[in-house]
């Protein structure tokens, strides 16, 4: 199939926009207490400091106060998975990478669960899940330094693996020795990952994080794209392959504890939004993480209004997101006749 | 405008392929490596442009050491064309040859209208311009291995060093792009490029060197070092070289006589 068959850049660029301004209207206003859209506009209007809205104060608070921090928390958490999951992807020249490959999951799963386990305030497991994160990255990297003489991108991916195995190993051992009453919900809750326990203050934290991490992704998107190629053709081409690479790792991996620390758990997302928006742009960094970016947000935005509206007790967004994701993924790899091949 | 190897061991720490090859590469030339399969071309190569740590000896761009130099100012000044490979995600032949700017741009750029019209008059040189818009992994290996010459041309550096740039094309193609070798160092680039064909030695080299069991055989011109003495040397094959008259002038050709005794 020819390149022109791919859909006109700042076309796709338009329609992913529009689908997540649809997706967070629908958002604010589904739920168990619906909120017209007239409602809607009005609170947001006054809110950003125009007329006074003449409505409940009941629905100012649902918009603002309830609604709001979790929309936005959904939309920042989306956002950076799907990028940080589309810069591994080309870092590691692999399709099929995704923000958990470096053990930055399992790494922040541990710090969270010891958190409860040791029954500490909620911000303290966000903490902890965010160094548990960067923590089991940095180990990644340290032992792919100490081994020589490999394929480094290899050793790094291994390393990830193994690491992640054993953190697993350890996130059973304190299921195990969990409280089954207070510290097991708490803890199976986390690793289903929800936005439910999202406020205000919570994003304050999170929200410089996750968007820090993309500065430099998107300030180096030509590097980036160079080094999908050999490390040795890279710098062949006068790119410090080593170095950048690091900084991107960081970056993607600082958006990933930073994800993790406020939403738990979520897969998924990391691995098909970029595949799926590298259908639509081809592989070009520069492309590639605009899109990325909005189709994330998106994504989880939409599931994270199903999984509180679609029954009557919350569907954890980790369930909601492999069960959205996989037959999308799955019909995408049947159709697809480029992205990758 | 000067490359030069000196003594330079090359290979890995536990195994070293080649020692003492002293090269130097000119603008204005080309040089052309000739060697069996094995002899660590290029692992040599690789270690001539500082992609592989050395093992021994010194690289000198310019008269500075290689070292010293940061990769984006080793880049403007000697491009590198690996052997056509595979790529992982599915950029289009622009795109690819698009990377060739890279050196030329700021650590936070992405190419301007400049490096766009660099990279079409590189392909245009290449004659692949029609091929601008196609899938790079979706093309044949001999397209892919004028795309990465492109790529080398788009890189405005004054030495190139190729790796095997016939390997992969057809017998026009292999012509066409030992012509446009030809045309590239009337230009005053400098390449230096391996081959497993001697003839393509006498079509396009002023000089050839010749690597053998980890060591340089001979350097020189192509008339005086590729000698069918020479030729058996390195490929343990009997070789006839004649000559035959083309138009006006005459050109030597070598002719495999069987495996020697």
């Amino acid at each position: 199939m020819s390149r022109n068959s791919v859909t006109p850049y700042p076309l796709t660029l338009a329609v992913a926009a529009i689908a997540l301004l649809a997706a967070l209207v629908a958002a604010f206003a589904a739920g168990r207490y619906p909120v017209p859209l007239d409602d809607l506009l009005r609170i947001v209007w006054s809110w950003a400091g125009g007329a006074p809205h003449g409505r409940d104060a009941t629905l100012e608070t649902v918009v603002l106060q309830i609604r709001g921090p979790r929309v936005i928390a959904a939309l920042l958490v989306g956002a950076a998975l799907a990028a940080a999951g589309a810069a591994y992807q080309n870092l590691f020249r692999n399709p099929l990478v995704s923000p958990d490959i470096l053990g930055v999951s399992a790494g922040a799963a541990v710090g969270a669960i010891l958190g409860i386990f040791l029954s500490l305030g909620v911000v303290a497991v966000q903490s902890m899940a965010f160094a548990g994160g960067l923590a089991a990255v940095g180990m990644v990297y340290l032992v792919a330094r100490a081994v020589r003489g490999h394929d480094p991108l290899l050793v790094l991916v291994l390393a990830g693996v193994v690491l992640g195995a054993l953190l697993g190993a350890c996130v059973a051992l304190m299921k195990y020795l969990a409280d089954p009453y207070n510290q097991l919900p708490a803890i199976t809750f986390w690793l289903l990952g929800s936005l439910a326990s999202t406020d205000a203050r919570d994003m304050w934290v999170a929200a410089p994080l996750l968007l820090v991490g993309l500065i430099p992704l998107w300030l180096l998107r030509w590097r980036i794209n160079v080094l999908s190629l050999d490390d040795e053709e890279a710098r062949a081409l006068g790119v410090s392959a080593g170095r950048i690479r690091l900084v991107v790792i960081v970056a993607a991996t600082l958006m990933t504890s930073a994800a993790v620390a406020i939403s738990g758990v979520i897969g998924w997302i990391g691995l098909v939004i970029p595949h799926f928006a590298r259908l639509l742009t081809g592989p070009d960094f520069s492309r590639l993480l605009p899109v990325s970016v909005l189709l994330g947000a998106t994504f989880l935005v939409a599931v994270d209004t199903l999984a509180r509206t679609m029954a009557n007790i919350e569907v954890p967004l980790g369930v909601l997101t492999a069960f959205v994701g996989t037959p999308l993924f799955l019909w995408q790899l049947a159709t697809a006749r480029r992205g990758w091949r | 405008m000067k490359l030069e190897a000196q003594k330079l061991a090359y290979g890995y720490p536990e195994r070293r392929v080649g020692h003492d090859v002293t090269l130097e590469l000119n603008a204005g030339e080309v040089l052309c490596l000739l060697g069996p399969n094995g002899s660590g071309k290029t692992t040599l190569f690789k270690t001539f442009l500082g992609l592989l740590p050395r093992q021994g000896g010194q690289v000198l761009l310019d008269g500075s050491e290689l070292d010293i130099l940061q990769r984006d100012e080793i880049a403007r000044r000697v491009s590198y064309v690996p052997q056509a490979h595979g790529a992982f995600f599915p950029y289009s032949v622009r795109e690819v040859v698009l990377m060739g700017r890279t050196a030329h741009l700021g650590l936070f750029a992405a190419p301007s209208a400049r490096d766009h019209a660099a990279a079409l008059d590189a392909m245009r040189r290449m004659g692949i311009a029609d091929l601008a818009d196609a899938t790079y992994t979706r093309i044949s290996g001999g397209e892919r291995q004028l795309v990465l010459i492109a790529r080398a041309l788009a890189q405005e550096a004054r030495m190139m060093v190729m790796d095997e740039p016939t390997a992969n094309l057809d017998f026009g193609n292999q012509v066409r792009v030992l012509e446009r070798i030809r045309a590239l160092v009337a230009d005053g680039i400098g390449v230096l490029l391996s081959t497993h064909d001697p003839d393509h030695a006498f079509l396009c080299a002023d000089r050839v060197a010749m690597l053998h069991d980890g060591g340089l055989l001979a350097c020189g011109e192509p008339e005086a070092v590729m000698t069918p003495a020479q030729l058996q040397r390195l490929y343990g094959v009997e070789v006839v070289v004649t000559e035959v008259a083309v138009g006006q002038g005459r050109r030597r050709v070598c002719l495999p006589l069987g495996v020697s005794p």
